[in-house]
């Protein structure tokens, strides 16, 4: 069986500069992959390809096997792939349930309806979703009223409304407390094990790979430098130069 | 064959000139504030005025007489826009976008007023430039020296503005804040200051640019709307917030223009708006405009859309009982005024559905109106249709041109989508205008009277409020259905909406295609009520109308646009009868509404009631 | 009790009762006027005026059977589909006998329809449009005005006159423009069969663009100038056109130039020769001009415009209609109407029985510059009445009544 999601050999520069310049990895069903590297590495362009917002200049992309390389976003989701982002993006006029029913109608494609009052449908598994991500009571709240932390709580529950096979989470922790952060991830990976769901995510503070991922990638300067367990990624004498920042081979600041 | 085109050229230069100086200054304006400031092409008339006075005042045929009128009049316009922006503008810059622009259009009215009130009905044709009253031969044509001084101030300002720009702190901040605002709050710069000032400067190019006109064409009292249209064009070929962009749009079409009149002497009428068409289709973003300019989203100003609680479903109940029962109590006058009302109301929550849940402003939706009057009137007159068949035709013909020009729209976005609709209305205009085999030009379709049952007014009356009930409902099914959120999920995230599987185009296309259907029943309607149909059901005003309407109820809330019609267009029509300068009174109620309730009358009630209701809960949970 | 109710109903709708219900017959006799107040102002502050004084001056002499005249005026903002709404609500609200008004020509128009639609009697006083009594002509309205064809004709007589072969034409790109346009070269050629026509400008109205139209016209090299420009469009024609030479050693015939609103603003530079339609004021001694000036300079003190004289004569004409009549019966005006004769400031003129147009004429003549004001001098009135089709060719124009 092909692992859930492949990439070979992407690659994409802006203007001449190589924002990620061939790299190729894969994420199987069930495990958390972590995608790291110092800002600008090419991690979020590297995101933005997978799931269809960019265009790459060269290389493919693979879902089970399936090329999916340059198809629009919303075909790509619907293929099975949801996505959170480094700055959340909900709807936000919309109530925290609304949200999740949204995503809902749009997965049964439902979306086009013209009658029928849309906060009276798939009210069972949106209920089911918050409960999982914990958002139960603040069901009713707008989303423009939230707190960051439950933001990014909410987008979870978006994503995972197309039962995904593939998730791919762009610094889901950002901007929140570090106990959150955890908490979150467990969450994620609990989530991620019980349905089989491949994750991807970004992420910053290395607390939270190495307690949750599963393997972890390593990009520098849109290169791929390293890839492994969190342990064999930890030892890496490459990565600790370019990104832990020893400062050892880079000849000093 | 070479001299004319020479000539034609630098006559295009010379008009470009006064373009551009009254353009640039309306860009500066958008960026840095963000406002679309419909009453530019006032300033810029006050500017003619001023200097009208001033000149003849100091003495036009002495140098320093003229040219120290000018200036006066240069910074009495800019002081205009010190006036406008401290007492009105800056009490509600945090109210929803564009509706500073019901503000601005407010100021339009009563400037009409104030101006006729001061200067007299008569046009005046001011005294010509000392130094610039004659000619050069140029291509063994005369040309005006004037017009070549003209053809100078353009490049001459460009590089002032260009020096301010980049070698002052205030030119700085000006740039910054044009491409984030954001920063500039954060830098800690003085903002009330800095938007003040900016006003004060762009409204001063504008009164700079009507004081140039004076040696060159009557000041009169229609210069400013003649003005704005064209500013908008110029601005947003341009790409909104450049300067040289104004510059090179004011160029293009001020030589496009002399040129036309060479080719086609009639195509004067849409001309400007086929190349705004044209770039906009081409570049999204104008010539020289960037994409980050627009403001994004409209993260802050949402609310939750609910369906109505009990209390205002019964309220909207009691309404339509009154409505349904008014033909009981009230005299025939009132039931005439009582059909134009529900009519307008449905042409409100047409144009609602676009702005509200879809979030795209249009500047021209009387085109849908205006197209749903004419294929009611066209299946009269052609096809000798009774009326039932032609409010059928009406909401089909103008569904296949919103379609059409939808399709085109939704590949943009804010201002820029806005002005494109601005630009289809004005060709849809033009076309019944100079479509005169067709359309009967200016002078209309007339005898488009209902069929025998529907002549009584009250029974007209019933028609339209029944016609008007199901559409309404019906728009607001569709608001809270999925269609609906799915439109208004676009709106909130574009990139949330994409992320769980929303085409949000079509989308938009969808709903631009509805507005429009809902638009036309209204036009269709109107055409009946009217027995008559014009081009001015699709001019600007008509659209100005609408967007007034429904910014005035409140964009963010669904009873909104109804409320409004019957607001805006109540108040329009008592005025008009009470009083001669109904257009002050008018205007004046409009900024005064607008400060009052900055979120609209039925968004401001909805906003009472919310902190009312949080009030009592804080307390009831202390 | 009930009108509690209906006052209270229609409060809360906002809407308001503006008039009570009032007794008819002995009252004074209402007529509704509607107009483009605020978008024309030029033209009509001294319409409005002069009617106002026209209807003091019939109040003082004890009104029009026994009744005073009085007016509900409406400004409908240069939009048709608010002078309709307007008519509707004067007639049903305001209770009047007689709608007139109008000085745009779609305007007119949607009021003819109203008035036909509802079988009132609108009196046009303004609107030049010939298919006000032609082609959409009916049994309700009469119009004061002459029309575009009666003020081309008046033109076309002179412009045959000239040696000019090769013409140039500058017109408002809407109705009247066109109109004129189209009755000038008709006429002209069945006059002047060796005339071309070489070259047409049609700027869009209000929003001429002086110099690149003046350049256009000069290129054609025409030898004669057709201009049915007005208001602010002619005064930017004409000052580009001075400036560059266009009118030198050219003919210029021109519609509406001589009305002193048009001609006012022109100032210096009036470009003297041209030949024009309009109304020299200062110069016009007849004894009932002279009394009608006077009367409106001792009122207003300002001179009267040709508006002033529209608006007056509009009074006067209702008001011979009323007493010929001997009723505000719509259809017994109407039949006054037909054939109405009444004394104006401009002469003796009559509604036509045939078109419902009136036979008021316009004195054509020719531009001058004195003391740095435009003026018309050579002057002579020409009787609205010789400047119509005959008879047998305005059946055919006015098809269907």
């Amino acid at each position: 069986m092909p692992p859930v999601l492949e990439t070979r050999d992407l690659a994409k520069s802006f203007g001449g500069v190589k924002a990620v310049d061939g790299v190729s990895f894969s994420a199987e069903a069930g495990r958390l992959v972590a995608l790291i590297g110092p800002n600008g590495a090419g991690k979020t362009t590297c995101f933005n390809m997978l799931n269809g917002q960019l265009k790459p200049d060269r290389g493919e992309v693979l879902l089970a096997g399936k090329p999916i390389t340059g198809l629009a976003p919303r075909k790509v989701w619907r293929l099975g792939v949801g996505r959170t982002f480094q700055i959340t993006a909900t709807f936000a006029s919309m109530t925290v349930r609304e949200n999740v029913q949204m995503a809902l109608i749009s997965h049964a494609g439902k979306s086009w309806r013209l009658f029928g009052r849309a906060d009276q449908r798939r009210l069972e598994p949106a209920n089911a979703l918050l409960d999982q991500v914990g958002m139960t009571a603040q069901a009713e709240r707008a989303c423009g009223v939230l707190a960051y932390g439950d933001l990014k709580r909410v987008e979870l529950a978006i994503a995972l409304a197309n039962a995904p096979k593939l998730l791919l989470m762009d610094e889901p922790t950002a901007g929140m407390a570090p106990q959150e952060r955890i908490a979150l991830m467990a969450l994620t990976a609990r989530i991620a094990r019980q349905r089989g769901i491949a994750v991807l995510f970004t992420e910053h503070d290395m607390d939270v790979v190495f307690a949750h991922a599963d393997s972890v990638l390593v990009l520098d300067r849109g290169r791929l430098i390293a890839s492994g367990t969190s342990a064999e990624v930890r030892n890496d004498p490459q990565v600790r130069a370019v990104y832990l920042g020893s400062g050892a081979t880079s000849g000093g600041h | 064959m070479l001299d004319l085109v020479l000539t034609q050229t630098l006559n295009g230069l010379a008009s470009a000139s006064s373009l551009f100086l009254v353009a640039c200054g309306l860009s500066i304006i958008f960026g840095v504030t963000r406002i679309v400031n419909f009453a530019h092409g006032s300033l810029y008339m006050l500017g003619g005025y001023l200097a009208f006075t001033l000149v003849t005042w100091l003495g036009p045929a002495d140098p320093l007489g003229f040219w120290g009128g000018v200036i006066l009049a240069v910074l009495l316009t800019g002081l205009a826009g010190v006036l406008i922006e401290v007492l009105i503008l800056r009490r509600i810059y945090q109210a929803p976008e564009l509706f500073q622009l019901l503000a601005t259009f407010g100021v339009v009215l009563m400037l009409q007023d104030i101006a006729l009130a001061t200067w007299g009905p008569e046009d005046k044709l001011g005294p010509r430039a000392p130094g610039f009253r004659s000619f050069v031969i140029l291509f063994d044509n005369r040309f005006p020296s004037y017009e070549l001084f003209l053809i100078a101030v353009g490049p001459v300002v460009l590089g002032l503005i260009w020096l301010l720009f980049h070698r002052t702190r205030w030119g700085v901040l000006i740039r910054a804040a044009t491409q984030d605002r954001e920063m500039v709050s954060a830098l800690g710069v003085n903002q009330r200051l800095l938007f003040t000032s900016v006003f004060a400067f762009g409204a001063a190019l504008a009164g700079l640019g009507g004081a140039l006109q004076l040696p060159r064409e009557a000041i009169n009292l229609h210069m400013d709307l003649s003005m704005i249209a064209e500013v908008f064009v110029v601005v947003v070929v341009g790409g909104l917030g450049s300067v040289t962009g104004a510059y090179l749009a004011a160029v293009l079409i001020g030589v496009l223009h002399a040129f036309g009149i060479l080719v086609l002497p009639k195509i004067t009428l849409v001309l400007v708006f086929l190349v705004m068409a044209a770039v906009l289709i081409v570049r999204p973003h104008g010539l020289l405009g960037k994409a980050g300019v627009e403001p994004r989203g409209h993260a802050g100003q949402l609310f939750l859309l609910r369906p109505a609680d009990g209390a205002a479903k019964v309220f909207g109940l009691v309404a339509l009982g009154m409505l349904v029962l008014a033909p009981l109590v009230v005299p025939d006058h009132v039931i005439l005024t009582l059909t134009d009302l529900v009519i307008f109301a449905v042409f409100a929550a047409s144009l609602h559905l676009l702005m509200g849940p879809g979030g795209i402003t249009s500047f021209g939706h009387a085109a849908y109106f205006g197209l749903g009057a004419y294929g009611a009137a066209l299946a009269v007159k052609w096809l000798g249709s009774p009326m039932e068949e032609a409010l059928m035709l009406a909401p089909l013909m103008a569904g296949i041109a919103g379609a059409i020009f939808g399709w085109f729209c939704v590949r943009l976005s804010g201002v820029y989508l806005a002005m494109l609709t601005l630009a289809f209305a004005q060709i849809a205009w033009a076309t019944a205008f100079q479509w005169v085999d067709l359309t009967g030009g200016d002078n209309g379709i007339l005898g488009v009277w209902p069929s025998v049952w529907a002549v009584p007014k009250t029974a007209f009356y019933y028609l339209a409020l029944a016609i008007a009930v199901i559409v309404i409902v019906a728009l607001r099914v569709i608001i809270f259905a999925p269609f609906g959120y799915a439109l208004r999920a676009g709106r909130d995230s574009p990139l949330r909406a994409e992320a769980i599987g929303l085409d949000v185009g079509r989308l938009q296309w969808a709903a631009f295609t509805i507005a429009a259907v809902a638009a036309g029943i209204a036009g269709g309607l109107f055409a009946f009520s009217k027995g008559s149909v014009f081009p001015t059901y699709m001019a600007i005003p008509r659209s100005v109308d609408a967007l007034l309407m429904v910014l005035l109820g409140g964009v963010q809330t669904v009873a909104g646009p109804v409320v409004g019609a019957f607001a805006y267009m109540g108040l329009n029509e008592q005025l008009m009868k009470l009083t001669a300068y109904w257009r002050f009174v008018l205007g004046l109620s409009i900024v005064l509404l607008v400060v009052l309730f900055p979120r609209g009358l039925v968004g401001t009630w909805l906003y009472w009631r919310a902190r009312r209701e949080s009030a009592a809960q804080a307390t009831a949970a202390a | 009790m009930q009108i509690d109710r209906r006052s209270f109903v229609a409060g809360t709708l906002a809407l308001g009762v503006p008039q009570l219900v009032r007794a008819q017959g002995a009252g004074p006799i209402r007529i509704g006027e509607v107009n483009s107040y605020t978008a024309q102002p030029a033209f009509l502050k001294p319409y409005r005026q002069a009617w106002e004084l026209a209807q003091e001056q019939i109040n003082a002499a004890g009104g029009v059977l026994g009744r005073k005249l009085e007016t509900v005026f409406r400004d409908d903002a240069g939009k048709p589909e608010d002078a309709v709404r307007h008519a509707a609500d004067l007639a049903t609200a305001e209770k009047v006998d007689i709608i007139a008004g109008g000085f745009l020509s779609n305007v007119g128009l949607a009021l003819a329809d109203y008035a036909n639609q509802n079988k009132r009697l609108y009196v046009a006083s303004e609107p030049l449009a010939d298919a006000l009594v032609w082609s959409k002509g009916n049994r309700y309205t009469f119009r004061l005005r002459p029309s575009t064809y009666m003020q081309a004709a008046m033109l076309v007589e002179e412009a045959a006159k000239l040696p000019a072969k090769k013409w140039a034409i500058v017109a408002p790109n809407y109705e009247y423009g066109q109109s004129a346009v189209k009755w000038f070269k008709e006429l002209l050629l069945k006059a002047r069969p060796d005339v071309t026509f070489v070259a047409e400008q049609f700027p869009a109205l209000g929003r001429i663009d002086a110099g690149a139209t003046v350049q256009a016209l000069e290129a054609a090299k025409p030898e004669a100038i057709f201009n049915v420009t007005f208001a602010v469009d002619l005064a930017n024609f004409v000052r580009a056109g001075n400036t560059r030479g266009l009118f030198e050693g050219r003919q210029v015939v021109s519609m509406l130039t001589g009305e002193p609103e048009y001609l006012d603003t022109l100032g210096a530079e009036t470009p003297e020769g041209w030949i024009i339609t309009g109304y020299p004021h200062a110069d016009l001694q007849t004894p009932e001009h002279v009394r009608f000036r006077d009367a409106y300079k001792a009122k207003y003190n300002d001179y009267p415009r040709l508006g002033s004289v529209v608006g007056y004569e509009t009074v006067q004409a209702i008001a011979a209609a009323l007493a010929k009549a001997g009723s505000t019966d719509n259809e017994k005006l109407v039949d006054a109407f037909e054939g109405l004769k009444f004394g104006s400031a401009f002469g003796p003129i009559e509604f036509r029985k045939i078109d419902h147009q009136s036979t008021l004429g316009a004195y054509v003549g020719k531009s001058a510059l004195k003391n740095g004001k435009g003026v018309m001098v050579d002057w002579s009135y020409r009787d609205g009445g010789k400047y119509l089709p005959s008879d047998d060719e305005v059946r055919k124009l006015r098809p269907a009544v």
